[in-house]
């Protein structure tokens, strides 16, 4: 028995040192890198016309968000060759491009004739410069983001809920125009019995592993006034992270979370809110307009069923950007085929196509035709939402800024340490000694 | 007191009402700690929207869903284009079309159950073979400093693997090493081969040397002697030892997931992050789970008497 | 009686004919060269994959290197780093949550084993099979078993707080084991010694089998009560296999990374982030590769000596 055991390990001692991929006599597969979410999917029904064009065969390795920017800096870290195209995330653009791990792209874009400015300024600025403001361009924009929010329209539109509301609020029951008045939404819904199941208020980001939660609070702190640095002092914080407005609107989001949220929700991103909308527990849910074509089609929660709102305002207006550039990675041995796909994804009728299946395209083709607002229940919030997006810092050390913030924010609002003042206090003495480091700023 | 009175057992023997109490207490603890695994392994067998029902359902519709999940990837496609469609082949095919999905390819499980399979039975039979060999010389020859070394040895099992996994994601880098099953099995290997070394050295010091004494002056040579004398008695510390070097190496994740991307990840890291269309795809995670438990199960359960050596490096002999 | 001769086979009479360095070349390779051998491999691969990388963290952590910038001029800090480690307030939190985990694993898996081993001792009929039954937890991977008691974990569709609730009567939405401050240190220790009380218990029910039947007897002569029996035998003559138990746990837990990430990533907040989870940010996910050698280095040495101390009270206690 034991000789039998120990001579199949041998074999597989053995079997190890067979490479794992045939030798290629097959045409020519690049492999393409990115989030495992619906974007993703229909990305994959459009990278048939390339195979289609050119020949080359598309491999996809999609990974869950949470896990991903993990995963995929780890692997450009490591020089590995696993992916030949990244879609990578905005934020990781600074240390992509001063490490070297992407191709510099404007001989391409210039060879080909591919401008920037046929693509949405915001988009270009978030997802392809580095440094910022400069034309130094790492990444095509391929998907738009916007962290925006989803309603339950079927249970605003009912008389009996309506009649409550308006008792209890002395206004109608309608989309937030502000975030205090979607707080005031939330705690109306908390706990309410609709269809004999008990629902809650809201579902938002809190979830603590890689950066759920402050994409989440970032939507109520950019209203109430937060900024991430002086505008004339650049890496100058105070004043303006822990400014007055920011503090409220850390609290504000304590605030939501602490009444209005379903049990358990401590540790929720994408996927955590997708459920809870779809199975009818929240009345409204954050998430990212990626997700809105899915949700649209959705035959429980679809339809008639659900409507969409931009990040309301409250002293200012502001939303989280997501959204990710397209990019080729340095390492890769198949660049001439990977620039190919870039140049086939840049045309605009690629572009047009890619909005039908349910990706954001970034292109001014798409987005300013006329029609554009009428294509899509959330067409029209998504453009005003990309016309207000900020976004987290994208310097190299951006994982050290986007960790201490989680840690921060998490530490208040979910584990109920300190004040809202403490922590953002907390987190500009981290933010400080990251940019010491790098030697930057004061 | 006299004891002409000749009982039927001994006085140790325990009374048959405490054997019931122990056996019913035993009994309960197993059952209670199995309800986790029982749940699991239902959940597999659950559809998706079963699966994250509040309350959790015990009575539930039985399907195939989570295992075909589990292997397949899906595309959703518009009514218009699955109306266009050829009639489904196969039980997973038609459960995709029933949600609007079609099948677009095979997932990536078996490939990672076989770089599992791969890295944890080669890495196995490597720190075994080695430690074998060491063992043998470290107990029939004298080593200078042999002890504190096999302590010291010992001891870097002591460093959490993040911590190892440091420098050896730096060396493998420049080695050119990531995400290979060769740097994979090496890294295991070595981290086994110290365990290994100390285990069989506990066993073939039982070994009588005069055995292979006998053999060698029959003429054998020491090889020879090794081979053919001390090694098959020593069957019984090499599977006790292959059982922990094995069991490690399969449901190893921290190294797993710093070191391996896309050849050479094996299961574990791979598990967790399979999602459905919202959350996690609980079903194709239990299913995963499950199938993933039948190896080490089956090699325990044939290996089980040598499991509590094994698993105690060589201190608890029964 | 008759003695009997071995006939002296060719290698004995070629070797007894030769000078006696010929007769060992003879007789194969020399005792020497087997031994260097044997062992050679070994020593290589551990010298390549387990020193030579010590060696090397230690030297990276006196340096400001980073891992995802190997181009920036590297530069030595000194101690810089063990400075702001052992003066770091969040790195003192996540050695204290390490301890807590540490500390109530090893207490609560050694009485819930000792318990189940000295049942399973009362050898009722089929207990081999109930045994095995019990080992089971210890087989699954334990990043796989906290991605899915994450599941179990879940207030509305887990299954954990409605058994609770069904034995208990306290509503299954009114508590929450991994998203409160209070419950979730708990929530991790529960999930470990599900796993590894059966491991515990093996190990004391092999000493347990270790007490000879004799001795009981001698007791039961003597009339001792079994509670005296309890205290002056068994306990004393399992202790070593408890600590043994013990110092296995201890080192395990200590370095315990995937369960607990998986289950909480570290939440709520810090408070179940063990001191694994925080290199693992600092190295792989700040890529402070020299700030996490230190942090390394530091563990291991913590380890290493508490491992040394404890080794050195077990033995005394063995050789009672």
């Amino acid at each position: 028995m034991t000789k039998y055991l120990l001579g199949a390990a041998a074999l597989a001692a053995v079997a190890a040192l067979v490479p794992v991929a045939p030798a290629s006599a097959q045409p020519k597969t690049i492999t393409l890198c990115w989030a495992a979410w619906d974007p993703a999917n229909a990305l994959v029904e459009l990278s048939k016309d390339f195979t289609a064009k050119s020949g080359v065969g598309m491999k996809f390795e999609f990974v869950p968000w949470p896990n991903f920017a993990d995963r995929m800096l780890n692997e450009l870290n490591s020089k590995g060759k696993l992916c030949d195209l990244m879609i990578g995330d905005s934020q990781w653009i600074g240390g992509a491009a001063e490490n070297a791990h992407y191709v510099k792209l404007n001989d391409f874009f210039a060879k080909e004739g591919i401008k920037m400015d046929d693509f949405m300024p915001a988009t270009v600025l978030g997802y392809s410069e580095w440094p910022k403001g400069t034309p130094n361009y790492w990444a095509l924009p391929a998907m738009g983001d916007a962290l925006g929010w989803t309603y339950r329209k079927d249970w605003f539109a009912r008389p009996d809920i309506q009649a409550d509301f308006k008792k209890k609020y002395n206004r109608d029951l309608a989309v937030p125009k502000s975030l205090t008045e979607l707080t005031e939404i939330a705690q109306f819904f908390q706990g309410r019995e609709i269809d004999g199941k008990k629902v809650y208020g809201a579902a938002i980001f809190t979830e603590r592993g890689s950066e759920g939660i402050t994409m989440g609070v970032s939507n109520f702190l950019y209203p109430y006034g937060f900024k991430y640095q002086d505008p004339k002092k650049p890496y100058s914080m105070q004043g303006f992270v822990n400014s007055e407005g920011a503090v409220k609107g850390l609290e504000a989001y304590k605030a939501l979370f602490k009444c209005c949220t379903p049990p358990g929700y401590t540790d929720a991103y994408m996927q955590e809110g997708l459920d809870a909308f779809k199975s009818g527990q929240v009345a409204m849910q954050m998430n990212w307009f990626a997700f809105f074509p899915g949700l649209y089609k959705d035959e429980k929660v679809g339809g008639q069923r659900i409507g969409f709102f931009v990040n309301p305002p409250e002293k200012e207006r502001g939303s989280q950007l997501g959204g990710q550039g397209i990019s080729v990675v340095s390492y890769s041995p198949n660049k001439a085929e990977a620039l190919a796909y870039i140049k086939w994804f840049a045309a605009p009728d690629v572009q047009k196509k890619w909005w039908a299946l349910g990706g954001y395209s970034a292109h001014k083709a798409v987005l300013n035709d006329p029609g554009f607002a009428a294509t899509a229940p959330f067409a029209a919030d998504f453009l005003k939402a990309m016309g207000e997006v900020v976004d987290f810092w994208a310097e190299p050390s951006y994982a050290q800024l986007l960790l201490a913030e989680q840690k921060r924010v998490h530490d208040y609002v979910v584990a109920d340490k300190g004040t809202a003042k403490e922590a953002l206090d907390a987190l500009i003495k981290d933010w400080q000694k990251v940019f010491k480091d790098d030697g930057k700023g004061n | 007191m006299s004891t002409g009175i000749v009982t039927a057992h001994s006085v140790v023997e325990p009374s048959g009402r405490a054997k019931t109490v122990a056996a019913t207490l035993v009994i309960a603890y197993a059952v209670i700690s199995m309800i986790p695994l029982a749940w699991i392994l239902l959940t597999g067998f659950k559809s998706p929207p079963d699966s994250i029902s509040y309350p959790p359902k015990v009575i539930f519709e039985p399907t195939l869903e989570g295992y075909c999940n589990l292997f397949t990837t899906r595309s959703r496609q518009t009514a218009e284009y699955m109306a266009t469609l050829p009639p489904p082949v196969g039980t997973c095919e038609e459960i995709a079309r029933g949600r609007n999905m079609v099948i677009a390819g095979s997932s990536n499980y078996v490939p990672r159950f076989i770089n599992s399979l791969v890295i944890a039975f080669g890495s196995t039979f490597c720190a075994v073979a080695l430690g074998t060999l060491a063992a043998y010389g470290f107990s029939r020859f004298k080593v200078p400093l042999a002890d504190d070394l096999l302590f010291f040895i010992l001891s870097t099992r002591m460093m959490p693997p993040i911590a190892v996994a440091i420098p050896i994601y730096l060396m493998y880098r420049e080695l050119g090493l990531s995400d290979t099953r060769l740097g994979m099995i090496l890294l295991y290997t070595s981290v086994n081969v110290s365990l290994a070394v100390w285990l069989l050295k506990g066993f073939i010091d039982e070994i009588p040397r005069e055995y292979e004494e006998a053999a060698m002056v029959d003429g054998y040579t020491r090889f020879h002697a090794f081979w053919k004398v001390v090694l098959p008695q020593a069957t019984t510390g090499i599977a006790a030892t292959a059982i922990f070097c094995l069991i490690f190496a399969w449901n190893e994740y921290a190294f797993a997931v710093l070191l391996t991307s896309g050849e050479a990840q094996t299961a574990p890291p791979f598990i967790p992050i399979i999602i459905g269309e919202g959350g996690q795809d609980w079903p194709a995670v239990a299913a995963g789970t499950t199938l993933f438990l039948v190896p080490i199960l089956a090699f325990t359960v044939l290996l089980r008497r040598h499991l509590l050596r094994g698993i105690t490096f060589g201190a608890v002999r029964k | 009686m008759t003695e009997i001769t071995p006939v002296p086979s060719l290698a004995d009479r070629v070797a007894s004919a030769s000078p006696v360095w010929v007769a060992r070349r003879a007789n194969g390779l020399s005792d020497r060269s087997i031994a260097w051998l044997f062992i050679a491999p070994t020593i290589v691969l551990l010298l390549a994959i387990n020193i030579f990388p010590l060696i090397w963290t230690i030297r990276l952590s006196f340096t400001n290197y980073r891992a995802n910038r190997p181009n920036a001029p590297l530069r030595s800090v000194g101690i810089d780093h063990y400075q702001s480690i052992l003066g770091d307030p969040d790195i003192w939190a996540a050695m204290q949550a390490t301890a807590h985990f540490v500390v109530w694993t090893i207490v609560l898996q050694t009485l819930l084993g000792f318990a189940l081993a000295y049942l399973i001792d009362r050898k009722f009929r089929g207990h081999a099979l109930w045994t095995t039954i019990i080992l089971i937890p210890m087989m699954l991977s334990p990043a796989v078993v906290g991605n899915f008691w994450r599941f179990l974990y879940q207030p509305q569709i887990g299954l954990f707080n409605y058994l609770v609730a069904f034995v208990s009567g306290v509503p299954p939405s009114s508590f929450e084991m991994i998203g409160s401050v209070k419950l979730a240190p708990w929530a991790i220790i529960l999930v470990d010694t599900w796993m590894w009380t059966p491991y515990v218990a093996l190990i004391i029910l092999a000493g347990l089998r270790s007490i000879p039947d004799y001795i009981y007897e001698a007791a039961e002569v003597d009339r001792a009560s079994k509670w005296r029996q309890f205290w002056s035998i068994t306990l004393p003559m399992v202790l070593p296999f408890i600590m043994l138990a013990v110092l296995f746990r201890g080192i395990e837990n200590f370095k315990m990374f995937d369960m607990v990430n998986l289950l909480t990533s570290g939440g709520p907040g810090s408070t179940t982030e063990v001191a694994s989870i925080t290199l693992k940010r600092e190295a792989f996910e700040k890529w402070r590769t020299g700030f996490s050698s230190a942090f390394a280095v530091i563990l291991f040495v913590t380890v290493f000596g508490l491992a040394n101390i404890y080794v050195k009270a077990l033995n005394r206690v063995r050789q009672r």
